[in-house]
């Protein structure tokens, strides 16, 4: 009662009040990034027209790193197209089977959640250097994935990290195995889809197939869209697979666009041609996801909108 | 019509089995890799390639783990492990106190400006890491902070966009009405903060922590950017490391990795639930 006899807080106080507290609470987010996010951001920016080797102070040379890029560094369009071809092979499988999975497991049994685990611990530790470790000695020529395909009488003598052939697809398998959370995203998002809708569509008599096409995939959209567009960004970015496991190898063809700039920016200290590296990945990536974004007009359905 | 009921009956068992088979197999199949690399770890050196594709060693050893424990240049993988201990403590709890601040300022104040710092935080989600790497390290070169943990866990005391998201969403969850009843009662934001909306989301908390600590018990890229000395090398480093210097010892290679991935594991087993949670609200934004 006490309190009530306070007097009440003007309109304007309470909106400075909320203002003060508004920045303290965020203040956090604010400095970091400003410092690890806006100052290295905008430093990379200007580094990319430097000569700068971190010892002595960066030198302005306008455009030369970017045309070293495009025309003498031969290296750099080959692991352009390595991580292109990376990326649109990896990123349509990946989500294509977490997808399937997902759509399996909806349906609950005593079981579905010992199935969850195996299929999403692949994912948790699949980034890991004991993992690239362990890829490598899989996929030795005498490693266990030829001695099983000996087992089933399947050509046994393929070099997989060895020929220019398969090294990028192991690369990918690697990958693709650890679609676990993408499922996990898609199996939330199958869930949240009322069953008033499939009942309603069984009793006029629609089949499996119909209502996954007329209501389950439309539904998934909005969550295909956020996968895909995430697995784009990580894609270009890989980095671990190819550093542990190839080096590169065999003849570069697995060498990622992330290897080769980290290659050239810290082995051969060439910084400010790293950094042209990077805004140039930047840009694609740019690309890419407003391409996404563009289009997903066309093929992402809200139900807001959509009723 | 018993009888056509029982064919349905028998039809749904079938088809019931061949789905459980088939799932059976596939998560075989997909474990496959880690249970080879378990059961590699026990094998003689002689036997993990001659005897590859079994799961169960014909001759049962533990002495890669005794071998590789040892570790190289002076220090056991026991270094090893106490520094990626300490890296992914501090990160974590870093993660998890600046992350549920920033989350609810984001998500309970209306303050001026909010819409544009919520909008800059799902841009700086969707920013590739890389663009920043080599400036970042020039700036924390230029700090002093090459050769130290600091590149590896200060930027944890900031918040990172995923997390800020993800406990945002949790406290959406969260009716407003408490907060207002607070306010009556002459409660701040802090002591609304404090006592009301912190107890509620240790759920969401937890699974920011755990997700940090097994993200920072993983980083390779921080440990090959900023750490030069073996003392202070984390597992994942070491383990590169320990590889490159004994090739031939592909056992004790694997006993280490198999060590490495322990606190995962155990990790995954206790939180399996905020895990799923966590990964699940990731969607949510759509």
């Amino acid at each position: 009662m006490q309190k009530s006899l306070r007097p009440a807080r003007s309109l304007s106080s309470t909106m400075n009040l909320n203002n003060v507290a508004g920045y303290v609470f965020i203040l956090p987010f604010i400095i970091g990034l400003v410092v690890f996010t806006a100052i290295p951001f905008f430093t990379s920016l200007y580094l990319s027209f430097t000569d700068y080797n971190v010892l002595t102070p960066a030198k302005w040379v306008g455009l030369q790193n970017f045309r070293k890029m495009f025309f003498e560094d031969k290296l750099f369009w080959t692991s352009f197209k390595v991580t292109f071809k990376f990326a649109f092979i990896q990123v349509p499988i990946k989500l294509a089977v977490s997808l399937l999975v997902a759509l399996v497991l909806s349906r609950a049994t005593h079981l579905t959640g010992f199935y969850r685990s195996a299929f999403y611990i692949p994912s948790l530790m699949g980034g890991s250097v004991a993992i690239a470790l362990l890829w490598k000695q899989l996929f030795s020529p005498n490693g266990a994935i030829n001695q099983l395909l000996s087992v089933f009488g399947l050509p046994s003598n393929t070099r997989w990290l060895g020929d220019p052939n398969t090294a990028l697809g192991t690369l990918i398998a690697l990958g693709v195995w650890q679609f676990g959370s993408s499922m996990l995203i898609f199996l939330a998002a199958i869930k949240n889809i009322p069953a008033s809708y499939h009942e309603a569509a069984i009793v006029d008599g629609a089949g499996p197939v119909r209502r996954f096409f007329a209501i389950t995939l439309p539904m998934l959209t909005p969550i295909l869209f956020f996968n895909l567009v995430n697995q784009v960004i990580g894609a270009f970015q890989a980095f671990n697979s190819s550093y542990l496991i190839t080096q590169g190898k065999p003849l570069n063809t697995t060498l990622y666009y992330g290897v080769h700039l980290y290659n050239r920016a810290f082995n051969h200290y060439e910084m400010g041609y790293g950094c042209a590296m990077a805004w140039f990945m930047l840009l694609i990536i740019a690309f890419f996801t407003a391409l996404i974004f563009r289009s997903s007009s066309a093929w992402v359905y809200y139900e807001s909108e959509g009723k | 019509m018993n009888e056509k009921l029982h064919s349905v009956s028998l039809r749904r068992n079938v088809g019931r089995a061949v789905y459980h088979t088939l799932m059976l197999l596939t998560s075989v199949a997909m474990l496959y890799p880690v249970l080879w690399m378990i059961a590699s770890s026990f094998k003689p050196n002689g036997e993990i390639f001659s005897n590859a594709t079994s799961l169960i060693p014909i001759e049962f050893t533990v002495q890669h783990y005794i071998d590789g424990w040892r570790g190289f240049g002076n220090y056991t993988f026991g270094t090893f492990f106490s520094n990626s201990l300490f890296v992914a403590v501090l990160s974590s709890v870093g993660m998890v106190f600046s992350s549920a601040v920033v989350a609810f300022g984001l998500a309970r104040i209306q303050f001026k400006g909010r819409q544009f710092w919520f909008v800059l935080m799902i841009i700086t989600m969707m920013l590739p890491g890389q663009v920043m790497m080599i400036p970042r390290f020039v700036l924390f070169n230029k700090m002093g902070w090459v050769g130290t943990y600091l590149p590896m866990i200060a930027p944890s005391f900031f918040g990172s966009g995923f997390n800020i998201f993800l406990i945002m969403q949790f406290i959406r969850g969260i009716p407003r009405d408490m907060d207002e009843a607070a306010t009556i009662d002459g409660c701040s934001w802090y002591g609304i903060f404090a006592k009301i909306i912190l107890p509620m989301i240790v759920p969401s908390l937890v699974t920011v922590g755990v997700l940090t600590f097994i993200g920072s018990w993983e980083d390779f890229m921080g440990a090959l950017l900023y750490l030069n000395k073996p003392a202070m090398y984390t597992v994942a480093y070491a383990l590169k490391m320990f590889n490159d210097s004994s090739q031939a010892d592909y056992g004790a290679t694997f006993a280490m990795s198999v060590l490495s991935l322990v606190p995962v594991l155990i990790l995954f087993f206790f939180f399996q639930k905020n895990l799923v949670e966590g990964i699940s609200i990731q969607g949510l934004k759509g």
